[in-house]
C-alpha cells in the first residue's frame, strides 16, 4: 500500500493542481495576515474559507483523480497488489497531497507572522486539522461516488451535489426546520443533526474555541454540559473521524467488489 | 496451466458468460476470439482477478484464483487502452511496476527494442497514443512471467513496432510461454496462434488450432471460417 | 496609588503621636482585644502582635486604630461578627479575620461598620467570611488593598465581600475580591469611587450597584464571575478603564447596564464575554473609546434605550456586535471600527466609502429560537445575512455607522 500511496503522491505532487491548491493558500495566508494585521480576524476569516472550500477541493479532486486514473488502477488490478492496499494507497495519496498543501501552504505565512508566539496557535493548529478531517472526509466520499458512476459527467454531477448539500442545503433545511418547531424542546434535536454533517461538525469544533462566549449564552443543560467543558470537543473530533472512517470503509469494501 | 470451470457472468442486466468451461494444458499462443459483446475481455479480466464472477471458479497452477493476488506475480498483462498517470515519466512508471513486483526485470531490451530511449525522462501526459502502447509493452513483457495476457495488442502501433512486437511473442513463446490474445487482426491469429477459443453467446463454441477450426467449417480461410460460424447461428 | 499610600502613613504617625500604643499578645498585660481596648483612650491604637485572638462581636465605640503585626489572626470562632465598627475615626490596618459567622438571617460580615465616619480599613486579609466588609450609613471610608475570599458554590449561602448601603464619600479601592457572592455591592452609595480592584470568580456579580449616583468605577479588572457586573437605576456614573473579562454563561454580562441616565462608558475592555454590555432602559449614556474583544455579543440593546453614543469602540472579532430586539433605533453609531466591515476607502480618509450595518439578520433568529446558534458562521447564514444587508427587512434601517474606521482605534489602556 506504501508504494501506490507513495506513486500517487508523487504524481499529485507534480500537477499543476495540486500546485494552484498550495499556492491559494499560501496567497491567501499572506494577504489575510498582512493586509489585515490582526491574527485573530484572519484565523476567522480562514475558518469560513476553510469550512467551505476544503470539502469542494476535496471533492473536485476526488473525483477527478479517480476518474482520470482509471486506466491506471486497472494496471495496478493487473499487478499481484491487493486491491485494499490500490484503493486505500490513491485515497491516501490524494486526501494527503491535499491536507499537505493546506497546511503548508497556510503554515508558511502564519509561522512567519508568528502564529506560534501567540495565544492564537490551538486556533490555528485546530483550523489545519479541521481542515485536513475535511479533505480526508470529502475526498473519500467523492472517490465512493466515482466507483459507483461508471458516467464521468453523472458522477461529477452527484460529487458536486453532495458538496452543496452539505455546506449549504443542509443548513439551510437545518436551520428552516429549528424555526419551524421553535415550540419544542429542540437541544437535542439540534445536537443530533449536527452530527450528520461533517461541515457542521466541523464548524462546531472551531466555534468552540472562537466563539465559545456566544454558544454558552444559550440556556439549555444540554448545550452547556456540550459547549461548557471539553465533552464538545471530545464528542465532535470521535464523530469528525467516524466520518472519515465510514467512507474509507466503504470505499474499500465497494472496490472489492467492482468489476474494471 | 489455466482451468475454468462454470463462469457465469451478468453486468447488471447483461449476461456475458454463461457457463463458460475451458482448458489450457499447453504452452504457445492462444487465440480468445469471437464477436463483440461476447465476453473475451471479460474472461481474460476474470483471470486477472480484475472482473468478479457470479459463478464458477478459475485454477491457475492449480490454484484457486478468486480473491487471490499473488498468483499475479506470474501474469503479464497488456490492456487494450494504455493510460497512465499523467505526471509520472516513463522511467518513473517502469521503476514503480518493478518496485510493486519486486522481481528482476529486463526492460532495457525492450526500451531498446522499441526505441522508446528518447522518451524515458518524458512525462507519460506527453506521449503520443502509440508511445504508450509501447510503454505498455514493455511494462507486460519485462517480466519473465509465464502466462501473458494480452487484450488487442496490435492497437495503435505502428507498422514497424508491430512487427517487432510479433517477433517478440514468437520468441517468448519459443522461451516455452503461454499467451492469451485477444485480437481482430486474423492474420496475426494465424500467424501466431497454436490455438483458438471462439467465444459465442456467452459459452465455449469451439477451442482447437486453426486448421481444426477450417476443417470444421469447411472453409479454407479462417476468416471465413468465422464469418461462417457467425452466419449459421444468425 | 502611592499618593494615597503616603497619605495613610501620615494619618497613621498622626494618630500614633495623637495616642499612646496598648499593645496585645499572649503574654501581654492585654491579651485580648478587649481588654486593650478598655485600657486604650480615644485615638489610642492597639498593635497586635503574632497570635490568633478568639474575637467575636467585638464593638468599637471610640475612635481607635487597630494595627495588626505579621501573622495577627482574628478567629470570629463562626458565630457573630469579628469586628464592629460603631464609632468615627476608627482605622483597622493589616489583620487577618477568620471564622466569620455565617447565618440565614443576620448580615454577619467579618467588618461591620454603621453610622461611621473618616473610618479606613486597610491591607486586611479576609477568608472565607459571610460578608467581608459590611458597611452601613457611613461615610468619608477607605476600604484600600484588602483581601477577601472564599469559595462558596450557592448564592444563598455567601455574602457580598464590600457591601455598602446608604452611605457616601466612600473610596473602595485596590480590594482583591473572590469566591464571594457580590464582590462589591453597593446601594444607595453616592459620590464614591471605586477603583484599581480585581473582582473574581464571584458566583453572581464582580460589581453590583443601585440607586447609586455620582459615582466613579475606574480601572477595576472583573473576571470570570457568574453574571459579570450589573449597573441599575443610576445616574451620572463614570466607568473607565475598567476590564470586563471571560463573564460566560446564560445570563451572565460583562457589562448589565439597567435605567442608567447620563453615564460615561470610556476606555473600557469587553473580552470573551457571552454579552459585552447589556443594555436597557439606559439613556443619554456615551459608550467611548472601548474595545469589545471576542465576545458572543458586543452590545445587546433590549427596549426603551434613548440618545446613547457609540463612537471611536473598537468591535474586534466579536460574533455579534449589536443585538437588538425591536426595530426602532433612537442611538447613534458613528465612527467606530468594525473587524467585520468589508467595505472600502477609495479617498483614503480612513473611513470607510461604504456604510457598515452593524446588526446582522442571524442575531434576530438566534434571539428567537436559541437552538439556531450552532449555525453560527455557516455559508447558509452568512449568504441570509448578506441578503438582509443589501435590503433590510428585519433590522432597524437607521441603524448604521455611517464612518466606519478603516484600521482599529489603538488605545492601549492596558
Amino acid at each position: 500500500m506504501l508504494k501506490i500511496l507513495k506513486y500517487s503522491f508523487a504524481d499529485l505532487a507534480r500537477s499543476r493542481w495540486s500546485y494552484v491548491y498550495f499556492g491559494f493558500y499560501l496567497l491567501l495566508g499572506f494577504v489575510l495576515l498582512f493586509l489585515n494585521n490582526d491574527l485573530s480576524k484572519a484565523v476567522i476569516t480562514l475558518m469560513n474559507v476553510i469550512v467551505v472550500l476544503t470539502p469542494m477541493i476535496g471533492t473536485i479532486f476526488g473525483i477527478m483523480y479517480f476518474y482520470s486514473a482509471r486506466e491506471f488502477t486497472e494496471l495496478l488490478l493487473s499487478q499481484p497488489i491487493k486491491r485494499r492496499d490500490i484503493f486505500l494507497g490513491q485515497y491516501l495519496g490524494i486526501a494527503l497531497s491535499l491536507s499537505l498543501s493546506l497546511v503548508v501552504g497556510l503554515g508558511i505565512p502564519f509561522i512567519i507572522y508568528g502564529v506560534a508566539q501567540s495565544s492564537e496557535i490551538w486556533d490555528f493548529a485546530l483550523l489545519l486539522l479541521v481542515g485536513a478531517f475535511l479533505t480526508f472526509i470529502f475526498v473519500a466520499l467523492s472517490v465512493n461516488i466515482s466507483l459507483r458512476n461508471e458516467n464521468k459527467v453523472k458522477g461529477f454531477g452527484y460529487a458536486i451535489l453532495l458538496w452543496l448539500f452539505m455546506a449549504v442545503i443542509y443548513d439551510g433545511l437545518f436551520l428552516i426546520s429549528l424555526i419551524m418547531f421553535d415550540d419544542y424542546p429542540l437541544d437535542k434535536f439540534t445536537l443530533f443533526a449536527s452530527m450528520f454533517n461533517p461541515i457542521d461538525l466541523s464548524r462546531i469544533l472551531v466555534l468552540l474555541k472562537l466563539d465559545i462566549s456566544a454558544l454558552l449564552g444559550y440556556t439549555g443543560a444540554l448545550f452547556q454540559n456540550f459547549f461548557g467543558n471539553g465533552s464538545g470537543m471530545i464528542i465532535s473530533l470521535l464523530v469528525l473521524t467516524l466520518w472519515a472512517i465510514l467512507p474509507i470503509g466503504l470505499l474499500i469494501r465497494t472496490a472489492k467488489r467492482k468489476d474494471f | 496451466m489455466i482451468r475454468i470451470e462454470n463462469l457465469y457472468k451478468r453486468f447488471g442486466r447483461l449476461q456475458v458468460l454463461e457457463g463458460v468451461n475451458f482448458q489450457i494444458e499447453e504452452q504457445g499462443v492462444v487465440a480468445v476470439l469471437g464477436p463483440n459483446g461476447s465476453g473475451k475481455t471479460t474472461i481474460l479480466k476474470t483471470i486477472l482477478g480484475m472482473v468478479l464472477p457470479q459463478e464458477g471458479e478459475i485454477y491457475f497452477d492449480n490454484q484457486p484464483v478468486l480473491n487471490n493476488w499473488d498468483y499475479r506475480n506470474r501474469i503479464g498483462y497488456m490492456p487494450q487502452i494504455a493510460r497512465f498517470p499523467d505526471n509520472l515519466t516513463v522511467r518513473e512508471l517502469i521503476e514503480m511496476i518493478k518496485n510493486i513486483r519486486d522481481v528482476d526485470a529486463n526492460e532495457h531490451a525492450l526500451i531498446e527494442r522499441f526505441g522508446l530511449e528518447s522518451s524515458m525522462d518524458k512525462k507519460l501526459g506527453q506521449l503520443s497514443g502509440g508511445t504508450k502502447q509501447k510503454v505498455n509493452i514493455v511494462l507486460t513483457f519485462m517480466f519473465d512471467s509465464p502466462l501473458l495476457i494480452l487484450d488487442e495488442p496490435t492497437a495503435g502501433l505502428d507498422p514497424v513496432s508491430l512487427i517487432r512486437l510479433k517477433a517478440l511473442i514468437q520468441e517468448e513463446k519459443e522461451k516455452g510461454k503461454t499467451f492469451l490474445i485477444t485480437t481482430h487482426i486474423m492474420s496475426l491469429v494465424e500467424e501466431l496462434s497454436d490455438q483458438i477459443v471462439f467465444l459465442l453467446e456467452g459459452q465455449i463454441f469451439f477451442q482447437g488450432s486453426v486448421q481444426e477450426l477450417k476443417d470444421q467449417t469447411g472453409q479454407k480461410n479462417l476468416e471465413h471460417s468465422i464469418a461462417k460460424i457467425l452466419e449459421s447461428d444468425a | 496609588m502611592r499618593g494615597y499610600l503616603i497619605g495613610f502613613l501620615l494619618l497613621s504617625i498622626v494618630t500614633l503621636l495623637k495616642g499612646g500604643i496598648v499593645e496585645v499578645c499572649s503574654r501581654c498585660e492585654a491579651n485580648t482585644l478587649q481588654a486593650a481596648y478598655d485600657q486604650a483612650s480615644p485615638f489610642d491604637t492597639l498593635l497586635i502582635k503574632k497570635g490568633t485572638y478568639t474575637t467575636v462581636g467585638f464593638e468599637i465605640r471610640k475612635p481607635i486604630t487597630i494595627i495588626g503585626e505579621v501573622g495577627a489572626v482574628l478567629d470570629g470562632k463562626g458565630e457573630n461578627y469579628i469586628l464592629k465598627i460603631l464609632s468615627d475615626e476608627v482605622h483597622v490596618f493589616d489583620l487577618k479575620l477568620i471564622n466569620a459567622g455565617r447565618s440565614y438571617t443576620k448580615d454577619y460580615a467579618a467588618i461591620y461598620i454603621s453610622r461611621s465616619s473618616h473610618f479606613s480599613i486597610v491591607r486586611n486579609t479576609i477568608i472565607d467570611p459571610f460578608f467581608g466588609v459590611l458597611i452601613e450609613k457611613s461615610h468619608h471610608g477607605l476600604i484600600a488593598e484588602n483581601k477577601v475570599e472564599s469559595d462558596r458554590i450557592r448564592e444563598d449561602d455567601s455574602g457580598n465581600g464590600v457591601h455598602a448601603w446608604h452611605s457616601s464619600n466612600l473610596m473602595i479601592r485596590g480590594n482583591e475580591l473572590s469566591g464571594l457572592r457580590d464582590g462589591v455591592y453597593l446601594e444607595f452609595v453616592n459620590e464614591s469611587t471605586v477603583s484599581g480592584n480585581n473582582s473574581h470568580n464571584n458566583i453572581r456579580y464582580g460589581l453590583h450597584f443601585m440607586f447609586s449616583n455620582h459615582d466613579k468605577y475606574l480601572d477595576n479588572t472583573f473576571r470570570e464571575n457568574g453574571a459579570g457586573v450589573a449597573v441599575m437605576f443610576s445616574k451620572f456614573i463614570e466607568m473607565k478603564r475598567n476590564r470586563f473579562v471571560q463573564n460566560w454563561g446564560t445570563a451572565s454580562y460583562g457589562l448589565l447596564l439597567k435605567e442608567i441616565y447620563d453615564a460615561e462608558v470610556v476606555d473600557n475592555t469587553f473580552e470573551e464575554n457571552t454579552i459585552g454590555i447589556f443594555i436597557e432602559g439606559c439613556t443619554r449614556v456615551n459608550y467611548l473609546s472601548n474595545d469589545f474583544k471576542r465576545n458572543g455579543w458586543a452590545i445587546k440593546v433590549s427596549g426603551g434605550s434613548y440618545t446613547n453614543v457609540f463612537s471611536k469602540n473598537n468591535f474586534l472579532s466579536n460574533s455579534f456586535d449589536v443585538s437588538y430586539n425591536s426595530k426602532m433605533n433612537d442611538n447613534k453609531f458613528e465612527g467606530n471600527y468594525w473587524s467585520s466591515y468589508a467595505g472600502y476607502d477609495l479617498d483614503k480618509n480612513g473611513v470607510g466609502d461604504v456604510p457598515y450595518r452593524p446588526v446582522k439578520l442571524f442575531s434576530y433568529v438566534v434571539n428567537k429560537t436559541p437552538e439556531t446558534i450552532i449555525l453560527l458562521r455557516s455559508l447558509f447564514v452568512d449568504i441570509i445575512n448578506f441578503s438582509e444587508r443589501v435590503s433590510p427587512v428585519f433590522t432597524p434601517d437607521n441603524l448604521v455607522d455611517n464612518a466606519p474606521a478603516m484600521k482599529s482605534f489603538s488605545y492601549d489602556q492596558n
